[in-house]
């Protein structure tokens, strides 16, 4: 098991590295920042002068060591607008996005299986179908757009829900959440049932599946067969056993909810990473891009080694064909 | 004698065709299939034929007067022409632009799928035919494209490279060949064993032959299905990058770039900018998808539904 754990260690490692090679060198690659620091009015020894401050007149290989060494103590650089640690900026903004994923998360969950679980049981009925056809179109529209029409719906035309911002946050614990006032709930719903479509549309599939083919086990027929209520057996044996492969792929796609909430983030002014992100794409802040795409994809080895640990766990085949191979 | 050849062209013919009839007569069984079908068709003529049966240019710049902007659907424009759809910010009437927005996104979709399948295609079969080492090492950079989200991948790969349509399609490849790669390589695997292979093979035949002319048609059925799926995703993807502001630029308004130029009057109840060119997308992506959807099942009997 530990060395198990080991291997899949290293292998992230070494993920991450090649990230983070690929990253600084495609991002060099692209035009310089320095025009956009200085004013038209600078002489050509101040621009030198800007440029220098920047490193960014130093051989490339030297700029990549420089850049390696600060990364392995946390520092990646300044962010060219702000002013600030790039990582700090980053990591700042943070919460807001794991917020809006979690709350997303939620409500994949919430409305999906039931949903699912109707569609499964009862395929044939006009309701079902109505779920299936709905799942269809959630996996074809365009989340940004939807995003837009969800806030001319319920903002402009409505006027129930307001478009943009976090609105009021409270300090839980030192996390700075919307959770907790009714006018931060407001706020999140519109952008997490937006990004949560996309997973709705997949926990419908999932649950739909699992609840057809659990519904023909011989425990399901025993619990019948014992008396027990349609409603005990939907929603204790069946649901628990669609749980499993639910929460896997959940678990998987989570790091998909947080690459997704750039477009999110941006359409509902959601203050989080994705929008930094846009934000530092558009007036070529390399620092923050640089440090926005370690930090994600941190987050994703994370987690795909967390989950793999734990069906290593679970499931004892997976590490022994590992060990043979 | 000219009878004879004539027979045996047409005992060649037979059965290509009737694989053909089969497959077709199978697809339209099912309605929806057929109406997305024909969505399909027309959009893509509609895209064709822009340049004829709109009333202006969006591009001509001269054609496009300031006054006539945010005009709501219905109004007349400056030219004397009515805009069924209104108009959006720079004045540009919304039903040209969306059907040259519609040849755009089209475009752009078509041939970074087109080019995305080609390498696909050639990664897939090279790593089911030579194996071993090689087809770990290839596997190995598919998953990990595969494991990244796509739209964070074409997302910092446009902010690398700028903006543009050549820019664009080289992002949207990228995130697209590992799909095709996937897909082609496991029914290579499947072709690989059979015995028209091994004949081959015992024919003397190079590999390039082999691979091309013999297993490459074989595999096409899989490959047909992944194209039109990632065709709309494409599509999608493109939209999706230009809204953001960093797909294509303002003098190639796609869709995408059009609902982005709605979204600042969106706010003041001036829905049609955003809203016309967005269902014109939907409908585009979700007939598509219709269409790919019942090809998988036609294709793969094997799939229950």
């Amino acid at each position: 098991m530990t060395a198990f754990i080991f291997r899949r260690l290293a292998q992230s490692a070494g993920v991450i590295f090649a990230m983070i090679v690929l990253v600084f060198f495609g991002v060099n690659v692209v035009g310089d920042p320095t025009w956009i620091l200085v004013s038209p009015d600078m002489t050509m020894d101040q621009i030198e002068e800007t440029r220098r401050g920047l490193g960014l007149d130093r051989p490339i290989w030297e700029q990549f060591w420089i850049f390696l060494k600060g990364a392995l103590s946390g520092d990646l650089g300044r962010s060219f607008v702000h002013g600030e640690s790039a990582i700090k900026l980053v990591i700042s903004r943070m919460p807001a996005t794991l917020e809006l994923a979690i709350v997303a998360l939620i409500l994949a969950i919430v409305i999906g299986i039931p949903l699912g679980l109707y569609a499964g049981l009862k395929p044939e009925s006009r309701l079902s179908r109505a779920i299936m056809a709905t799942s269809i179109l959630g996996f074809s529209l365009p989340t940004f757009w939807v995003g837009l029409m969800m806030i001319l719906i319920f903002s402009v035309t409505l006027g129930w829900l307001p478009a943009t911002g976090r609105g009021t946050t409270s300090s839980l614990l030192g996390w700075q959440t919307s959770l907790l006032t009714f006018n931060g709930w407001s706020h999140i719903l519109l952008p997490a049932l937006n990004l949560a479509l996309l997973k709705i549309s997949l926990v419908i599939r999932l649950a739909r599946a699992g609840a057809r083919e659990a519904a023909l086990m011989d425990y399901v027929k025993f619990a019948r067969a014992k008396g027990l209520s349609q409603n005990r057996i939907v929603g204790v044996h069946i649901l628990k056993n669609i749980m499993i492969p639910i929460v896997t792929v959940l678990g998987l796609e989570f790091g998909s909810l947080v690459a997704f909430s750039v477009v999110t983030e941006t359409i509902f002014a959601w203050p989080g990473m994705g929008k930094l992100l846009l934000e530092a794409i558009q007036r070529l802040d390399r620092p923050v891009i640089v440090a926005y795409v370690i930090v994600v994809v941190v987050l994703f080895v994370t987690i795909n080694l967390l989950v793999d640990i734990i069906y290593s766990l679970l499931d004892p085949r997976v590490r022994l064909s590992e060990a043979q191979s | 004698m000219s009878n004879l050849t004539h027979q045996a062209a047409a005992v060649q013919a037979m059965p290509e065709e009737t694989a053909f009839r089969r497959f077709a007569l199978r697809f339209a069984e099912d309605r929806v299939a057929l109406v997305g079908l024909g969505l399909v068709a027309l959009v893509v003529l509609l895209a064709l034929l822009a340049p004829w049966i709109t009333p202006q240019n969006p591009y001509d710049l001269a054609k496009v007067d300031l006054m006539d902007s945010r005009q709501p659907p219905g109004e007349m424009a400056g030219d004397g022409f009515r805009m069924w759809l209104g108009s959006d910010g720079v004045g540009r009437d919304l039903y040209s632009g969306i059907l040259y927005g519609l040849r755009i996104s089209l475009m752009v979709g078509a041939i970074s799928g087109l080019i995305a399948a080609s390498v696909g295609m050639a990664v897939g079969l090279t790593a089911a035919y030579a194996g071993g080492r090689t087809e770990s090492i290839i596997m190995r950079i598919v998953d990990l494209q595969l494991s990244l989200p796509t739209v964070l991948v074409a997302l910092i790969l446009v902010a690398m490279l700028g903006k543009g349509v050549d820019k664009i399609i080289f992002a949207l490849v990228v995130v697209q060949w590992a799909y095709y790669a996937r897909t082609v390589r496991g029914s290579a695997l499947v072709e690989r064993r059979k015995e028209y292979v091994e004949a081959a093979q015992s024919l003397g035949l190079s590999h390039s032959r082999i691979v091309f002319k013999h297993i490459l048609p074989n595999v096409l059925a899989p490959i047909i299905v992944i194209a039109t799926v990632q065709t709309a995703h494409a599509i999608a993807l493109e939209a999706t990058l230009s809204f953001l502001g960093v797909g294509l630029p303002q003098t190639e308004p796609s869709l995408g770039v059009l609902i982005a130029n709605g979204f600042q009057y969106l706010l003041s109840g001036k829905y049609w900018i955003s809203t016309f060119p967005g269902i014109a997308l939907l409908v585009t992506i979700v007939a598509i998808n219709l269409v790919g959807d019942r090809m998988r099942d036609v294709l793969n009997p094997r799939l229950e539904k």
